[in-house]
């Protein structure tokens, strides 16, 4: 199999194949101080899935999909299909094993071919199960998977000023892809979506720009569309007790093809910018709880910095406002729990009033939703101050296994078997 | 029984449809099988035909419409392959259907109301028959398909004369009722259509398509005016009349082009286009709103081309074969929600989830459709 890059620039030599290929002929300087090849491929296989210790990407675009055949066949079939296709697009690969040009001129070709030239881009596929795939709407087993639903797949419930639209949120499957190039990205929902035709629809879809959140110690805490330092206490890829805490899904806490996996939960947050930014600097520090500039807490002296619930201002009223976004988000407020975030921000055109259509896709994943994010919502939706500027537009929760052990393996096997 | 080498010697002189098989029924008979016609007794709601079983080569039936509606009667080999059919038989007529058959299993069918799959019953064609090579495979699909687009150029000058007679009668009811059902017989074969340059949009273009210079005329023109409220055609006589000179020219351009077998397999990718571009949105009777109409028989004419080379996909890639089968199947289930009396519903009156549904089943059938160019292409 040639990369992408070689299909154009040596069109039929046998081709170094696979990721050193692929580095090569994206034409690395060595002596560049670049600790995370930007281009490069990340590993598809692990006891993990890509795509959420992974560095953050800068792109992401993201789809939900409703099963719309009844067989299960028809969908286990298409689960392999998937895997092997992502398999190769993470690699730098075409779709199909034909690709893009080098199939009969008759008939359409098998990967449409946008991502042609492009390297790899750090593209990671991941995928997971939504609580529909398990029982319908009406209680019902779709697939003889209802034994199979973790009880931490269970629907979330309604928070404090919900403004969910049905027809974006939720789905019986999902798919996250996340690149350094946006064209990358889209490309592997393009290809995948196309796979899936008569077996899946697309139900929603969303494109992000710019990471917010940093999920490897190596990567500067980026900001997000309020202009905030987002995710400076997130978890990290190094911190590897923590993620085995509060991360991945451990043997015993529920139905055993889990194990390893991990626990998505989505939202779709319009932020309602234009008055965001009509709002003084202290408000909008006060609101978030830290520093605008260095991203500091407001009792503390730099990012880093414990946070201090107890610092007294000059008025005698707390530093850290009681209803300030990080002290009811903070693990001290929530029994301890914890969440990787690896959110994007977006903006979806404008909304016909004048307004930007922005806001944050926040995306965070966890051993067990019902003792993280579920708590920490509920702290927030009703207290936060910065609901004012915010509004959850759309939810999904989706339970994705662990990783595939090599290229016989695929997504949902052991849900399957 | 032709042998194999007579029906290639047929295809290559070109005196197609009306030798392999007569479908406009009044077509002079040479040879009935022996036992003579067979007679079909079609009402509303039963369809006897007097024998189950023929011999191989020309069989004539008989179909006398004892019903109240308007019926067809159809010869399908497997897939609803169209061997031969009779349309528009109106209540208290006979018409004969003359089709050479070879051995094999069949199905008839009379369609009162002229929609739906019909009524069905078995045939069993007895005799010995060699299978086609599969140059005459492809041969046959095209000798096929040409008597569909017979069948259906036929229907359609009947039916659009009697669409414009109700518009230059001033008949708004009539001339409303007919437009969706002349309308059947063009979707059907558009992709033949579209080969005859500007006839396709003097016939059937829409008003934002229109080209600089050239007037906004065809069905779409009397749609507007039929459907305005309040509705106003009195200025569109001569409209109707050149929508009636141009269907003419293009029946008599469609039965002379012979379609190859890569353009059937093209042809029936593009209809289901048509479908997903065009009628799902509502665009392209955006004023009658009958989309459901042409939907429908742009898929019917999607599985008729799909039918005329069902032999050589069979032999080529069955499991393409079955793959469509089922998409075809699943297309047609859920169209058939939105059936209403002898019509379908209007686009306006689906939700956004009631077409989502069917663009869906159309993506479905779509996908493994495309495929199939490649497969007739690959040499044999």
């Amino acid at each position: 199999m040639v990369s992408r890059r070689q299909a154009l620039t040596v069109a039929g030599a046998a081709g170094v194949a696979g990721v050193a290929g692929a580095a090569a002929v994206a034409g690395f300087d060595s002596s560049a101080p670049a600790p995370v090849a930007v281009s490069d491929a990340v590993a598809f296989t692990g006891a993990h899935q890509a795509g959420i210790v992974t560095p953050a990407q800068d792109r992401l675009h993201f789809v939900a999909f409703d099963v719309i055949t009844k067989d299960r066949d028809r969908l286990i079939s298409l689960l392999k299909d998937w895997t092997a296709a992502a398999a190769r697009m993470t690699a730098g690969h075409d779709a199909g094993e034909i690709g893009a040009v080098n199939g009969q001129p008759e008939a359409p070709p098998d990967d449409t071919g946008e991502a042609l030239g492009l390297p790899p881009s750090a593209l990671t596929i991941t995928a997971g199960f939504g609580p529909t795939l398990f029982r319908g709407a009406d209680g019902k087993d779709r697939f003889g998977l209802a034994a199979q639903q973790p009880a931490a797949l269970s629907p979330l419930p309604r928070f404090t000023a919900d403004a969910l639209d049905p027809a974006i949120s939720g789905g019986d499957l999902c798919i996250q892809a996340c690149a350094n190039d946006p064209q990358v990205a889209v490309h592997a929902i393009r290809n995948l979506a196309r796979l899936g035709m008569g077996v899946v629809s697309v139900r929603w879809s969303q494109l992000g720009f710019g990471r917010t959140s940093s999920t490897s110690a190596g990567q500067a805490t980026p900001r997000n569309l309020f202009g905030f330092k987002d995710g400076t206490r997130n978890l990290k890829a190094e911190e590897t007790d923590l993620l085995n805490e509060h991360l991945w899904v451990r043997p015993g806490d529920g139905p055993d093809w889990m194990t390893g996996g991990s626990y998505l939960v989505t939202r779709k947050i319009r932020m309602t910018v234009e008055t965001w930014d009509r709002s003084s600097l202290a408000e909008q520090e006060a609101i978030i709880g830290r520093r605008k500039g260095s991203g500091a807490p407001l009792a503390g002296t730099d990012e880093f910095a414990d946070v201090d619930f107890k610092a007294i201002g000059a008025d005698g009223s707390p530093l850290l406002p009681l209803t300030s976004h990080v002290r009811l988000a903070h693990p001290d407020t929530n029994k301890g729990a914890r969440l990787l975030r690896r959110g994007y921000n977006f903006v979806d055109g404008s909304d016909g009033l004048g307004r930007l259509n922005a806001g944050l896709f926040f995306i965070a994943y966890q051993r067990d939703p019902r003792t993280a994010f579920i708590p920490i919502q509920r702290s927030l939706s009703g207290q936060d101050d910065m609901n004012e500027y915010v509004r959850h537009v759309s939810s999904g929760l989706f339970a994705c296994p662990p990783g595939l052990s090599g290229a016989s393996d695929f997504w949902g096997s052991a849900l399957f078997s | 029984m032709r042998t194999t080498p007579r029906l290639l010697a047929l295809v290559t002189t070109g005196c197609l449809g009306v030798s392999l098989a007569a479908c406009g029924s009044d077509d002079k008979a040479d040879t009935a099988a022996a036992g003579g016609p067979v007679p079909v007794a079609a009402t509303d709601t039963t369809c006897e035909v007097a024998k189950t079983s023929v011999d191989a080569g020309t069989s004539v039936f008989t179909i006398t419409n004892k019903g109240q509606k308007v019926t067809e009667f159809y010869v399908y080999a497997p897939g609803d392959r169209v061997m031969g059919e009779v349309e528009n038989i109106i209540p208290g007529v006979s018409r004969d259907l003359h089709v050479e058959l070879p051995a094999g299993s069949y199905e008839t069918a009379c369609k009162p109301g002229m929609s739906g799959k019909g009524i069905r019953g078995a045939l069993t064609v007895a005799g010995s028959s060699a299978p086609l090579t599969e140059n005459a495979a492809l041969a046959d699909a095209t000798a096929s398909y040409s008597r569909y687009v017979k069948s259906q150029t036929a229907a359609l000058e009947t039916k659009t004369g009697e669409f414009v007679a109700a518009v230059k009668a001033g008949k708004v009811d009539e001339a409303k009722a007919l437009f969706p059902i002349a309308r059947t017989y063009w979707e059907r074969i558009e992709p033949v259509a579209e080969i005859f340059g500007d006839l396709d949009p003097r016939i059937d273009g829409r008003e934002e398509v229109t080209e600089e210079g050239m007037k906004f005329g065809g069905f779409h023109r009397i749609e507007k005016d039929l459907w305005a409220v309040p509705a106003d055609i009195s200025k569109d006589g001569p409209i109707a009349d050149q929508l009636m000179t141009d269907v003419k020219e293009i029946v008599q351009k469609a039965n002379a082009e012979k379609l190859s077998p890569l353009q059937l397999a093209n042809g029936a990718k593009g209809l289901l286009d048509e479908v997903a571009s065009g009628k799902i949105t509502g665009e392209e009777d955006r004023y009658s709103h009958t989309d459901l109409w042409d939907f429908n028989a742009n898929v019917e004419g999607s599985k008729a081309a799909i039918a005329s080379l069902r032999p050589v996909l069979e032999e080529r890639d069955p499991a393409l074969v079955k793959t469509l089968d089922t998409e075809f199947a699943g297309v047609d289930a859920a169209l058939s929600k939105y059936r209403s009396g002898d019509g379908w519903k209007l686009h306006n009156e689906l939700s956004q989830a009631d077409l989502k549904s069917l663009s869906d089943a159309i993506n479905a059938l779509a996908e493994p459709i495309s495929k199939v160019a490649a497969v007739i292409a690959k040499p044999a």
